[in-house]
């Protein structure tokens, strides 16, 4: 067999990628793979990585062994209403159909969010203007409340009454918010 | 052709430009993935879907009002030669994934090549800012700036819990990605690098590199990136990035200077080896010209050099690719020939240092 890249040498590496769902394979010759490994390292992102790591996951992570139940009992697959994908399909890519999928697998997903991000499972970032304010307030929200028990753990009372005023003052903004807005 | 003009321009301003502590840092950048909230993602859309989106980005560029960036250029996949994408590849303006993998794909890039924003790659959206030196919040300001800019036009797929939504879990929230490009030959010359790296990895940071025998990276150069994206800010994650960035940095410098006092001649001995090897040979491979590329830069950032121009390794990292070389001789290469013309290039460039 003969390198695809370079059309010459013989090809001594061979690979299968999936690119959409399809796969293909890969053949080089050692000198195009180096090459093409160079060009790789430093543009490409780790998806295969992810692959291995989700298959990892499935024989580790208890979230995945499913309850013993009879044997004849048909496993209900859950399945995205809007592209079809199901959990199963999405292990085996590695990449979900849609931004729907989120949603429908979210209870699946979070031990595999944690492991993918050190524990972290929610969003604590940038957020679209348009989503505008109320998610934001609801973020400080639940910081605050979080800083709320901490601080009463330390008993740190003082503090505590501050942040609980804090608290009521941004559930008002909230309310009045969410009554403007709708 | 608009295309020629960017591909013969051939060196973008991260690689001829120096920035802060660019004697160590080679480039930083930023990646923000995005995609759009009702179009299915590139895994499973349908060509009306690809398509609905490149029309929907030439749109928002018809309409442009981003004056800081310069004009911008949409490029489609499809519609540009196997060698055109390469040389692109080459230049880090877009993924391989985007010039091989995605058929429905389109780049859309600036004039000086600081931004690039890839369409239907892994995600709908992926835009990316590339600056010289370290520059990691230049870069993400850049970023956020463009982002906001097609957020007013375009409707993100987000969601309160999990951010912005992306095709891979391993970019969801931020969507952010940021890298470094370092030079660190000192860590390596000093064999310190084996020790530092698995401390990297265990600050949630990934290090790439290519690996030859022993040690030794290609080049020397490392990629230092963020791995988690959820659950942090993008200037935590940024900031986080910075500080390791930084504290290599020192550790990088001190390496250097702990090789001057103690190997002195054997060092300059070694950089002048490979000045000459550069400038004489005429087959050279990929990895040799790495090696000595190295070796060059640090002895021009180490005062051993005088007369050549410290991006030369930036540079010639970038232009002695397959691509890049076979542009140059303009027509296809077989391997062996890409050798010739690589040495040949390199011996070129630096007799341009020497007329100057
Ligand atoms: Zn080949
Ligand atoms: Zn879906």
């Amino acid at each position: 067999m003969i390198c695809q890249e370079c059309n010459q040498k013989p090809a001594a590496l061979h690979f299968t990628k999936i690119i959409n769902g399809e796969k293909t394979e890969v053949h080089l010759c050692e000198k195009c793979a180096q090459e093409k490994g160079e060009m790789f390292i430093f543009n490409g992102e780790s998806g295969f990585a992810f692959n291995n790591l989700l298959a990892g996951l499935l024989n580790i992570d208890p979230t995945f062994q499913k309850p013993s139940q009879s044997p004849f009992h048909q496993e209900e697959i859950l399945q995205c209403e809007n592209c079809s994908m199901t959990f199963p399909q999405f292990l085996k890519i590695g990449r979900f159909g849609c931004a729907h999928c989120y949603e429908t697998f979210k209870e699946q997903l979070k031990p595999v969010l944690r492991r993918l991000h050190s524990g972290n499972w929610t969003h604590n970032g940038k957020i679209p203007k348009r989503i505008g304010g109320g998610i934001h307030l609801r973020k400080q929200i639940e910081e605050l409340k979080s800083e709320l028990s901490e601080s009463i753990t330390r008993e740190e009372f003082e503090k505590a009454a501050e942040i609980r005023d804090e608290i009521r003052a941004l559930e008002n903004k909230l309310a009045n918010s969410q009554e403007g807005g709708e | 052709m608009s295309l020629e003009r960017f591909l013969n321009q051939a060196v973008s301003s991260w690689m001829s430009e120096e920035g802060p502590d660019s004697d160590i840092v080679l480039s930083s950048r930023i990646r923000l993935a995005r995609n759009f909230e009702s179009y299915k993602f590139p895994t499973l859309f349908s060509h009306d879907e690809a398509k609905m989106i490149i029309a929907n980005m030439e749109e928002v560029i018809a309409k442009s009002d981003l004056q800081r960036f310069g004009q911008m250029e949409l490029l489609k996949i499809e519609e540009m030669q196997p060698l055109q994408k390469r040389v692109l590849v080459e230049k880090h303006l877009i993924s391989p994934h985007l010039a091989e993998d995605s058929p429905y794909g389109a780049v859309l890039l600036t004039e000086n090549e600081e931004v690039s924003i890839m369409i239907n790659e892994e995600d709908h959206i992926r835009i990316q800012c590339l600056f010289p030196g370290l520059q990691l919040s230049e870069a993400l300001d850049a970023a956020n700036e463009i982002d906001d800019w097609l957020e007013d036009k375009i409707h993100f797929a987000f969601d309160e819990k999990h951010g912005y939504l992306t095709s891979c879990p391993t970019n969801v929230g931020t969507g952010l990605r940021a890298s470094v490009m370092m030079h660190l030959p000192g860590l390596i010359l000093t064999q310190q690098i084996n020790r530092i790296i698995p401390a990297i990895n265990q600050l949630g940071l990934v290090v790439r590199g290519i690996y030859g025998e022993g040690s030794e990276a290609l080049g020397n150069i490392f990629q230092i990136s963020n791995q988690i994206t959820l659950g942090k800010s993008e200037e935590d994650i940024g900031r986080d990035l910075k500080g390791v960035v930084s504290q290599l940095i020192s550790q990088e410098r001190s390496a250097r200077e702990a090789l001057r006092k103690t190997s002195n001649i054997q060092l300059e001995d070694r950089v002048f080896r490979s000045l000459g090897v550069l400038s004489n040979s005429r087959i050279i491979e990929s990895k040799e010209a790495a090696r000595c590329l190295s070796d060059v830069r640090l002895g021009i950032d180490m005062g051993y050099i005088e007369k050549i121009s410290k991006t030369i390794l930036n540079e010639l990292m970038i232009l002695t690719q397959p691509g890049f070389l076979q542009q140059y001789a303009g027509g296809s290469l077989r391997p062996h020939e890409r050798d010739i013309r690589r040495a040949a290039l390199i011996r070129e460039r630096l007799q341009m240092e020497q007329q100057k």
